[in-house]
């Protein structure tokens, strides 16, 4: 993740202009590179697609994909729909975030790991799930994220 | 050299697949034996992932579910020849998981390597898009309507009327938009056949386009699903490379393009018009109806909208015929329907089978009842806004129309199983906290309703006596009316359908708290 950059934000959505969705795009690549979307975005994104300040920051608010502000290093969703809730996921999602110190939408001290919720990831056969960044994990046990989690903490080093 | 098949594919890939394929390259390497690694999407026995398959005299052997620490093992097993090993599941096409199977859709699903055109079309692919230019688009919209394809995305629309009305429909530029936002807990069949078998849907859309006179395409596909979208792309850059996409398709002198367009999260933009909102750039708010989007849809175009099984089934019914298609299934539910057995369940994953089997034999029969082997208390069908069935409805044939005679709807054939030890009420209030996270926002019975839904759920599970249960349960009742007759749309209109269900068939859940 870079450090936010307006002008190379700026740089990066030129090439959208003209394509269909084009402003929806701009938003996952600007928070691909920058892992979030600041808000000095906002009015660099209406004048690119022609759009009003409000209503870029409509589109940005409305899904829950767009981040607002830095997220740590890692985005860890838990699962909370039906077939994960079958499998116990009310009870990891509360190890997770007593392991972790905290609730969904925060960020941890060491700035490690932000916890949100999500919806389904599609594994529903291999239930409890859980994603991390891009990556997705079935059969999720407490000691299993654990173990994953320091991993990947001392890989954030 | 020995080939074997270790699925590219989001379940096998959460069960690490990725990190076996680097563990059996480099131990093949160090024991000096020649492999070559063919990366397939998943056969859908979600229970045996990681599955490798070895090819042999004697067919495809399957070893699985395969852990890291089993590879060594499975080497000094000479596993490279078919050789004995506790994980050995023998020929993989024999299973009686798949053998008890109807595959149509899903037939070259898991079997071939997933992106490769010349594997696609050694198994029939592309076979549907000749016979579709052979004919005009009067042919081919007969052939769908014969096959009786009713949308699979859950609101079982016949495919061939809304096909019919795009292709009626006079315009400089008409759409076909793949809805690939599946976002229904308990479903996974796009993102299997997305990642399995992408070139149906690239050829179900390129036969769509043929059909109705449309030019474009999209599929609009969550963002849940990364490895999802690195599939579709590959696959969409073989097919123009072969030909079958682009400028002057197999020299017919038509042309279709086809772009993935992902979304941002958003469970609302499975929701047709919404859909289209967002993949305009919008917030992902629902419109009114009428104007249909067969009429004015994307950018105020005709537009077809179609699911992505719906739109790879496609091919088959093109390639054998809408005749052969309608041979399977009953009554106004013709064909098959790619069944998903998730939640709390012993062998879950994908079964394609001919309407008419009980909820019953796909739980019993083909999952083995539940993962904890505790019994089976309540079912849900047709994801977060299907009913909550009870052991004693299980005898319902999965067949649309049966369903809704039951209360309950088949969607988009998701079903998730819970043991005994789920609080119902706990699980209405999740319905109705789901419909509060992810409403649009447009309509009111959807947007407040939700939200008031969940305190009346609170005040009913911690009332003190039963006069203020009953009182509450009223409140509910009628919340639950109002949002579904009220409703814009789907979301806050059949929320009340768990909800209700929920309240039907466990009522004692709702007197002993959360």
């Amino acid at each position: 993740m870079q450090d936010w950059d307006l002008e190379k934000a700026r740089e990066a959505v030129q090439d959208l202009k003209d394509r269909t969705g084009g402003v929806m795009i701009a938003l996952h690549r600007i928070q691909e590179i920058f892992g979030y979307i600041d808000d000095s975005a906002m009015p660099m994104l209406g004048k690119t697609f022609n759009l009003s300040r409000a209503e870029v920051h409509g589109i940005a608010s409305f899904y829950h994909d767009f981040k607002r502000s830095k997220p740590g290093k890692y985005t860890v969703k838990v699962c909370q729909a039906e077939a994960c809730q079958a499998m116990g996921s009310e009870k990891l999602t509360r190890e997770i975030k007593d392991f972790l110190g905290v609730d969904f939408h925060e960020t941890t001290v060491s700035g490690d790991f932000t916890l949100e919720p999500v919806y389904c990831l599609g594994n529903c056969a291999c239930s409890p799930n859980i994603m991390i960044d891009t990556q997705t994990y079935g059969r999720v046990s407490i000691a299993g994220f654990k173990a994953l989690a320091e991993t990947l903490a001392k890989e954030a080093v | 050299m020995v080939k074997l098949y270790i699925p590219r594919e989001t379940t096998a890939d959460s069960l690490g697949a990725e990190l076996l394929v680097k563990a059996i390259s480099t131990e093949a390497q160090y024991r000096n034996q020649a492999i070559e690694i063919v990366r397939n999407g998943s056969r859908g026995a979600c229970f045996l992932e990681p599955l490798i398959e070895v090819e042999t005299d004697n067919g495809r052997i399957g070893y699985g579910p395969v852990a890291l620490e089993d590879v060594p093992d499975l080497f000094d097993a000479d596993f490279l020849a078919g050789g004995d090993h506790a994980k050995k599941l023998g020929d993989v096409a024999a299973l009686p998981w798949f053998a008890n199977q109807e595959r149509l859709t899903f037939a070259r699903c898991g079997i071939i390597e997933a992106t490769s055109v010349t594997a696609y079309e050694s198994l029939g692919g592309y076979v549907g898009l000749k016979n579709a230019l052979a004919k005009d688009a009067d042919g081919i919209i007969e052939e769908v309507k014969d096959s009786g394809l009713r949308g699979r995305g859950g609101a079982a629309f016949p495919t061939a009327i809304k096909w019919r009305t795009v292709a009626d429909c006079q315009a400089d530029q008409k759409y076909i938009v793949c809805n690939a936002d599946e976002g229904d807990s308990g479903t996974f069949s796009d993102r299997m056949i997305m990642e399995g078998d992408p070139l149906s849907l690239v050829e179900g859309m390129t036969i769509a386009g043929l059909a109705v006179g449309a030019t474009e395409g999209y599929i609009y596909l969550r963002s849940e699903y990364p490895l999802t979208e690195k599939i579709l792309n590959e696959a969409i850059a073989h097919a123009e490379a072969a030909g079958y996409l682009g400028d002057d398709i197999q020299g017919s002198g038509k042309s279709f393009r086809l772009e993935v367009f992902m979304g941002a999260g958003a469970y609302i933009c499975g929701e047709e018009t919404s859909l289209l909102e967002s993949l305009e750039g919008k917030r992902g708010q629902i419109r009114f109806k009428p104007p249909l989007p067969a009429i004015e849809g994307l950018f105020g175009k005709p537009t077809v909208v179609n699911n992505v099984i719906s739109l790879a089934s496609i091919p088959v019914i093109l390639e054998k015929g809408g005749k052969h298609y309608a041979e399977y299934g009953q009554g106004r539910s013709l064909g098959t329907m790619p069944f998903q057995l998730g939640g709390n369940i012993k062998n879950g994953g994908l079964v394609e089978k001919a309407f008419g089997l009980t909820l019953r034999q796909l739980i019993e029969d083909f999952g083995g009842g539940t993962f904890t082997g505790k019994p089976v208390r309540a079912v849900q069908v047709g994801g977060p806004l299907g009913a909550y069935f009870p052991n004693a409805l299980l005898e319902t044939p999965l067949d649309y129309e049966e369903f809704a005679k039951a209360g309950g709807m088949l969607g988009h054939g998701g079903v998730v199983v819970f043991d005994d030890s789920v609080n119902m009420a706990k699980q209405a209030r999740l319905s109705m906290e789901f419909c509060s996270v992810e409403s649009c926002g447009k309509c009111t019975p959807c947007r407040i309703g939700s939200v008031r839904g969940m305190e009346v759920i609170d005040r009913i599970v911690s009332a003190k006596d039963a006069d203020t249960r009953q009182a509450e349960h009223i409140v509910l009742k009628d919340l639950c009316d109002t949002m579904e007759s009220a409703s814009l749309c789907a979301m806050g209109g059949l929320t009340p359908i768990p909800v209700m269900s929920a309240v039907k068939h466990f009522a004692a859940d709702f007197e002993k708290g959360f």
